[in-house]
């Protein structure tokens, strides 16, 4: 092979420099998601327990608040009746919040790790929240 | 070769049948989304074919005014911004702006130099919403012409449409202009028009609106489908005029004299 020691260093170098994006972050895992839920109007409730069960939750909120959005606005519905029977203000701002105080921790922690960024709050006004979390909104930081 | 054409038409027929079937089963195994029958209006609310507002003008100083102005723009978080760029969803006019029909050349010095408190007249047949490209402007049953800021894309067809100028335009961010947050209401964002309402969020829990509650009895509110109605009664014992008239619009805001 003529010039093979050029050619193999420029291989090495190459494909050094495609899987950069893969070396450089081995063992960089961003942390999974942790929501937290204690907030002190959740540890009052006799019965810990969101308005669906919580897996429908985890998968469906976005739909939910979508529906609740129409449903207030256009029709005029104020109530939701949940699968257990019990009625709900259908209301991000008034009903969401009121038991998920901390936004930072319960909405940001998956919506950052996911890269999801829903625009609720440039209009819902946000919980007010004492403590500064570190890993707070990444948008917010920069 | 091994196909003619009647095998070819056959594996197409057959093909176009699997296929429409094939969509019908993925609708039908596609998770349902949640149900709309689950959501009601609140037993609470104020209810009404066709919501109006009667104005006592008589009844009404420069003071009153700037309190009900007040009490409106607190409870909905109205930034306060005091340029050309101000957002208002109730005001006050002289009678001259207000009523421009009017053709008297000359009115007594009481009405002429009046503050007269406008506001979106909630028309029968708005302008604004026949123009506005994404339906987030929209004529509830009860006769509110109201607004989903979640479709609002600052077009501003319906600021060119009204003839009374009810709507303002969001040409920054309102929230440093909001001195003190209602944390029960939204604010809006950049890029959105806004307007009264006629306080649907407080009929919703059975309260007037914001502005006829601080009125004292100068504002009446109520349903102007109803021949029993305060409203109409005060229609009915008094004369009143409305703005602008002429276009058509039907504004449901009527001014006592």
């Amino acid at each position: 092979m003529y010039d093979g020691g050029k050619i193999i260093t420029g291989l090495v170098v190459f494909v050094g420099l495609v899987t950069f994006p893969l070396w450089s972050n081995v063992g960089k895992a961003a942390k999974k998601p942790d929501p937290k839920i204690d907030t002190p109007v959740i540890q009052q409730l006799a019965e810990k327990k969101c308005i669906e069960p919580k897996a429908f939750m985890q998968a469906e909120h976005m739909k939910i608040l979508n529906d609740w959005r129409d449903s207030v606005v256009r029709d005029g519905n104020k109530l939701y009746v949940s699968s257990s029977g019990k009625t709900f203000n259908m209301s991000l701002q008034n009903e969401c919040m009121n038991c998920h105080s901390n936004k930072k921790q319960f909405c940001d922690e998956c919506h950052n790790y996911t890269d999801v960024k829903p625009y609720c709050w440039t209009c819902h006004i946000e919980p007010k929240e004492k403590e500064k979390v570190a890993w707070a909104s990444i948008e917010e930081n920069s | 070769m091994g196909i003619n054409r009647r095998e070819f038409l056959k594996i197409v027929g057959i093909s176009a049948v699997a296929g429409l079937g094939g969509a019908t089963a993925v609708d039908l195994l596609r998770r349902a989304p949640v149900e709309a029958s689950q959501a009601s209006p609140n037993p609470k609310a104020l209810t009404a074919k066709r919501w109006a507002m009667v104005i006592d003008t008589r009844k009404l100083t420069e003071a009153d005014c700037q309190r009900m102005i007040e009490a409106c723009h607190r409870v909905h978080n109205v930034p306060d911004i005091g340029t050309k760029q101000e957002v208002k969803w109730i005001w006050t006019e002289e009678y001259e702006h207000a009523f421009p029909d009017d053709m008297n050349e000359f009115v007594s010095d009481e009405v002429k130099h009046k503050p007269f408190l406008m506001l979106c007249n909630h028309c029968d047949q708005p302008a604004c919403v026949r123009v506005c490209p994404t339906k987030a402007t929209f004529k509830r049953a009860d006769g509110i012409v109201m607004m989903d800021m979640h479709r609002c894309i600052g077009c501003r067809f319906c600021m060119a449409a009204c003839p009374f100028g009810a709507r303002s335009f969001n040409f920054g961010d309102p929230r440093p202009y909001v001195k003190e947050e209602n944390r029960k209401y939204p604010t809006r964002m950049r890029g959105v028009v806004e307007k009264c309402t006629f306080c649907t969020e407080r009929l919703e829990e059975g309260l007037m609106p914001a502005c006829v509650e601080v009125s004292n009895g100068a504002l009446i509110f109520g349903d102007l489908d109803d021949p029993n109605s305060e409203v109409r009664q005060a229609l009915r014992s008094n004369y009143s005029i409305r703005r602008k008239p002429n276009l058509g619009t039907q504004p449901c805001v009527y001014y006592i004299v």
